[in-house]
């Protein structure tokens, strides 16, 4: 194997979703014209001041409990101290020594089935950043204020994960829990959960830690993975050159495939951390803990367990049907209308739902195919009105039409064909028509029944119950 | 506790001060002589003191309910402004 | 009826309800006096005449319908660390010199709704650093009772400005003794409130956690009437506290008999000038005259008080002023070459020497290996100071002592080395390091200047401190002095 071991640690920031800022009163909604969602907090005005939003608290107690983590009776708020220009106070209210949440962990799956723990050492409040702008000002950067003071979760993992692909599992459970406890929407194309990535290289066996980088800004799984994969490969071909690897801040360029260091921002920064004297000690008591605790829902783990041994479900399937809590919920209105096969509904909707979902870019919230409807698509299977491969051809005028199964059914006479004597009249003629075939099949060439299997399919325009057609086509073929 | 020009200078990089270099030995100066005042703190017995960051002991932090309150002004925001443009607040081009 | 301007402000507020006189009368001729004083005294650095006249007149109509509030139709003026919108508010630095706020300062707020009438910002040290108001970008204030000196600082050109009765009552900020300092060199009564007892929203910020807005009167009386108006929870300051304002005038008259005061032996060290401690002392005797009681008091850690001061304010002090970029207010260098020159220069043009000294060395005693042995060291003396002032009001109601160790000195004498400047503050800081209340009022004069007696007291004790001063006040005329030429 790898003389190397790769050492990854993820820093995810996500947004929260809370209404107004973490320390303001302003919209957080996305896409607004630049700096019409900054008010003089956000702007960092003279004299203004900071008030906390209690419901971003409330958003990270419930990650912490989600993760089973440690809530800190008392944390502190602190300001970290830089210069950037979409830092407008010159500082970024965060948490550095004693922050909210600590000690937490998520289970991953690994490609062989495996489980892992990872560890997260912590997760805390803070402000997010404005945004620059470069596009169609020369010689200028346009600073967008709009996004100072959105409210941040900050959640660092221990350095437990070993390979991109473990990286990649991890980031993805995580944006699945994020969204389950509808603390943030996730949208990593609006900037709404971002990561960085810590990687190092070691000498397999080796105790201490290789030098790391970190790569800042990873807004996609494909890009987190990647980005991995080049930095792992470069920091090797480095080390075995004799040349040390450098600590310092990469970007990942998608276009190239490569990282690069990043050329502004944190040449030797030293931030200066204190606590932030305009803010008092955040205390989160017992009560609050509790009123929390109320409001978490089933997680991904207890639901895609129970989804196992409720519905006989493979942990792969579990695992994907708990992705995001609307399919779930999708697939669980689905199978209490259909409960007759569980397994069945789940190859529907990871199979051809999940497909035309993907095709047209939307989620399954958007409702364009109600479960009801899909539920009662699989009981016309079930019923041997339709067969599976009329069902898909159904679905497919079901999702363009907006219409229930029975009315395609009707409406295109798609009824499977049971009446025996129907099927046998078509299989004669299948065979009265093709005469050489039949002789080299009777002569001993088995494939050919496929050909004949075809050719009644055809001729019933696809709707002869496949398994009676076997049947019949079997003794015929023979007889 | 006497200040180097070179510790000097990193101080006013962090803090984005550009200093002439007549002013440099002068802040060096008076930084080293505050810093000698100050550093009578090092006499004091404080094991096991903790530090006090607020005049307020015992009082913890409010907090605020979840409602958007604030309207756009950046209009009338931005009279302050010295360069702006298409509601953009313009600094010199930051490459990243 | 003597010269309005020799009214003070409880005066003033019950003379305009009577209709004695009328606001818009009052304004035009503060407004004249302060016209003729700037020449020399430099207390104002902008003058709102217009807007303050606009409001006389609506003063004047609300009070003719019977209406009005506590101080409808007063004239005051803001030291302009105060947010006031509409109007500039520069805290006296280059930095801010083009920039006009866009909102009030909750206390703004307040007192205009109390009906108070703004007539102008006063001056102050850049950024409320200093102790003489030497360090403002628009010139230096002078002493009311002599111009060849100081009026103390930060809070110079709203000590001077009611020194010179050129208002009556002017709001104040005090981060070290920046309210009680210029207060006693001025001869006038200068009030800081407990910690978080005043709104610090549209207060420009220097030592977030030591700053304190607070009055400058000629009275303990109008003191009284002033900070009810200002004091209050306000929900834009987490570091307001939600304890309700009592009636600081209605407990004016609180007897002092049994007062038990202490008296700091730290505040009477050999940096105390001889005749100050004479005045003070004399003072003491008073005060026991009325039947308080004096005893000894020590805070050990007391003379800590001025290193521990210079390393917590200078430190979030650098961080308060990291905003002021040169992006989006304040003053921006021209043609600048890429970012870091955009920062260096803006800023480096933009504070004056002061400023930029206690920034560094706020930036210092923060950075990576120093943070402990300097920041982290200074809290713990801190909590320290704390301890000792909870243990000696154990005994004793109220600390009483001298506010400086010097009466006013010449401008110039002290700007080449900023530890001399900064031992000014040797017995006002305690306060501030521990969020406690303390007044300054006259109570004699050296050679002609006036000198400052402090009294001090526990947490939210504002309505006793008040009342002593009050009581001090009803047996002696310290108060009622107006300099030369300005009576």
């Amino acid at each position: 194997m790898s003389e190397w071991e790769t050492v990854i640690g993820l820093e995810i920031h996500a947004q929260l979703a809370t209404c107004s800022k973490i320390f303001s009163g302003s919209a957080t909604a996305y896409g607004a014209p630049p700096n019409t969602q900054a008010d003089l907090v956000d702007l960092g005005y003279p004299g203004v001041l900071p008030v906390l939003n209690g419901q971003a608290v409330r958003m990270a107690v419930k990650l912490g409990l989600a993760i089973g983590a440690r809530i800190a009776e008392l944390s502190v708020l602190a300001r970290k101290n830089y210069f950037y220009p979409d830092l407008p106070k010159g500082y970024q209210i965060s948490q550095y020594e004693l922050p909210i949440v600590s000690q937490g962990s998520l289970e991953i799956v690994l490609e062989d089935g495996q489980r892992k723990r990872i560890g997260i050492t912590r997760a805390h409040l803070e402000e997010d950043a404005g945004k620059s702008l470069h596009e169609g000002l020369p010689g200028m950067t346009g600073i967008d204020l709009n996004r100072a003071g959105t409210p941040l979760v900050e959640i660092v993992s221990e350095p437990d994960l070993r390979s991109a692909k473990e990286a990649v599992a991890y980031m993805k459970k995580m944006h699945t829990l994020v969204r389950y406890l509808e603390i943030s929407d996730g949208n990593m194309q609006e900037g709404s959960f971002r990561c960085d990535a810590n990687v190092s290289v070691r000498r397999a066996g080796a105790q201490k830690f290789g030098t790391r980088a970190e790569i800042k800004n990873l807004n996609s799984f494909r890009f987190v993975e990647r980005a991995i994969n080049f930095e792992v490969a470069r920091q090797i071909e480095l080390l075995e050159s004799g040349r040390p690897v450098v600590q310092e801040t990469r970007l990942y360029d998608p276009d190239k495939g490569e990282t690069r260091p990043m050329r502004s921002k944190e040449e030797a920064n030293d931030y200066r951390y204190f606590p932030d004297p305009d803010l008092l000690p955040l205390k989160v008591d017992a009560a609050l803990i509790e009123s929390v605790r109320a409001t978490l829902p089933e997680l991904p783990d207890q639901k895609a367990a129970r989804f196992c041994s409720e519905y006989g479900l493979s942990p792969y399937d579990a695992g994907v049907l708990t992705a995001s809590r609307e399919l779930a919920d999708y697939y669980e209105e689905v199978v209490r209308a259909a409960p007759a096969d569980p397994k069945l509904a789940a190859n529907w909707v990871m199979g051809e739902l999940a497909a035309a979902l993907n095709k047209e870019g939307i989620e399954v919230s958007a409702g364009r195919l109600p479960a009801a409807r899909l539920a009662e698509l699989l009981k016309r299977i079930a019923d041997g009105t339709i067969s599976g491969k009329i069902a898909k051809e159904v679905f497919e005028l079901m999702w363009s039409q907006s219409t229930d199964a029975d009315a395609v059914i009707e409406s295109k006479g798609l009824r499977q064909i049971t009446d025996s004597a129907a099927i046998l009249r078509a299989i004669e003629d299948v065979m009265a028509k093709n005469p050489s075939q039949l002789a080299e099949y009777r002569a001993g060439k088995d494939k050919l029944f496929g050909f004949f299997v075809g050719q009644v399919m055809k001729a019933t325009g696809g709707k002869a119950n496949p398994a009676q057609l076997n049947e019949l086509l079997r003794n015929k073929l023979c007889g | 506790m006497a200040l180097t020009r070179e510790q000097l200078a990193t101080i006013a990089t962090l803090a984005r001060l550009e200093l002439t270099p007549s002013e440099i030995p002068v802040y060096q100066e008076s930084l080293s002589r505050i810093l000698e005042f100050v550093g009578a703190l090092e006499r004091a017995d404080t094991a096991n003191v903790t530090p006090m960051a607020h005049p307020l002991p015992g009082l913890t932090q409010r907090l605020r309910a979840d409602v958007v309150t604030e309207v756009d002004c950046h209009e009338r925001y931005q009279l302050n402004a010295p360069l702006t443009a298409a509601g953009l607040y313009l600094v010199p081009k930051v490459i990243e | 009826m003597s010269a309005l301007h020799t009214h003070t402000l409880s005066q003033l507020a019950e003379g305009l309800r009577r209709k004695s006189f009328s606001s818009v009368e009052l304004v035009g001729e503060l407004l004249a006096r302060i016209e003729k004083s700037q020449p020399l005294l430099n207390a104002f650095i902008s003058v709102t005449a217009e807007e303050a006249l606009a409001a006389a007149r609506a003063a004047d109509r609300t009070l003719a319908a019977g209406d009005g509030g506590a101080l409808t139709g007063v004239p005051i003026a803001h030291k302009d660390i105060f947010c006031t919108e509409g109007v500039r508010t520069t805290c006296g630095s280059r930095m801010l010199d083009n920039f006009v706020s866009p909102y009030d300062a909750t206390v703004v707020a307040k007192l205009k709704r109390a009906g108070a009438v703004m007539l102008g910002k006063t001056n102050m040290d850049e950024f409320a650093m200093g102790s003489s108001n030497e360090n403002s970008f628009y010139g230096p204030v002078r002493n009311p009772w002599n111009p060849q000196l100081v009026p103390g600082g930060s809070s110079g050109g709203s000590a001077a400005a009611v020194a010179a009765r050129l208002v009556a009552g002017a709001t104040a900020t005090d981060t070290g003794g920046s309210i009680r300092q210029p207060a006693a060199l001025c001869g006038i009564t200068g009030m800081k409130p407990t910690y978080g007892r005043v709104s610090r929203y549209g207060m420009v910020a220097f030592a977030s956690s030591l700053d304190q807005g607070g009055t400058l009167t000629a009275t303990a009386a109008d003191a009284a009437l002033m900070l009810r108006e200002m004091a209050g929870f306000d929900p834009r300051d987490s570091t307001s506290v939600e304890t309700p304002v009592p009636d600081y005038v209605a407990a004016l008259e609180e007897p002092i008999a049994g007062l038990r005061i202490g008296v700091l032996a730290e505040f009477f060290d050999k940096g105390l000038d001889a005749e100050n401690e004479r005045c003070v002392r004399a003072a003491l005797k008073v005060l026991e005259g009325l039947g308080a009681k004096v005893t000894q008091a020590s805070l050990p850690n007391l003379p800590l008080s001025v290193p521990v001061y210079y390393v917590v304010a200078p430190a979030e002090c650098s961080s308060n002023l990291a905003r002021y970029d040169g992006v989006r207010f304040g003053h921006r260098c021209e043609n600048p070459r890429d970012l870091n020159d955009l920062y260096r220069r803006s800023r480096g043009e933009g504070f004056g020497a002061e400023v930029k000294r206690r920034v560094m060395t706020g930036t210092y005693v923060l950075s990576a290996g120093y943070y402990d042995a300097y920041y982290l060291k200074a809290q713990r003396v801190r909590a320290l100071i704390n301890e000792d002032f909870a243990r000696a009001f154990n005994g004793v109601d109220v600390l009483i002592g001298p506010t400086t160790p010097t009466p006013a000195f010449p401008i110039g004498a002290k700007t080449s080395d900023p530890i001399t400047m900064y031992l000014n503050d040797i017995y006002t800081i305690g306060a501030n390091l521990a969020g406690l209340p303390a007044i300054s009022v006259p109570c004699g004069f050296v050679q002609g200047l006036p000198v400052g007696l402090q009294i001090v007291g526990p947490h939210f004790s504002e309505a006793r401190v008040l009342s002593a001063a009050h009581a001090f006040q009803r047996v002696t005329d310290w108060h009622t002095r107006i300099p030369v030429g300005y009576a």
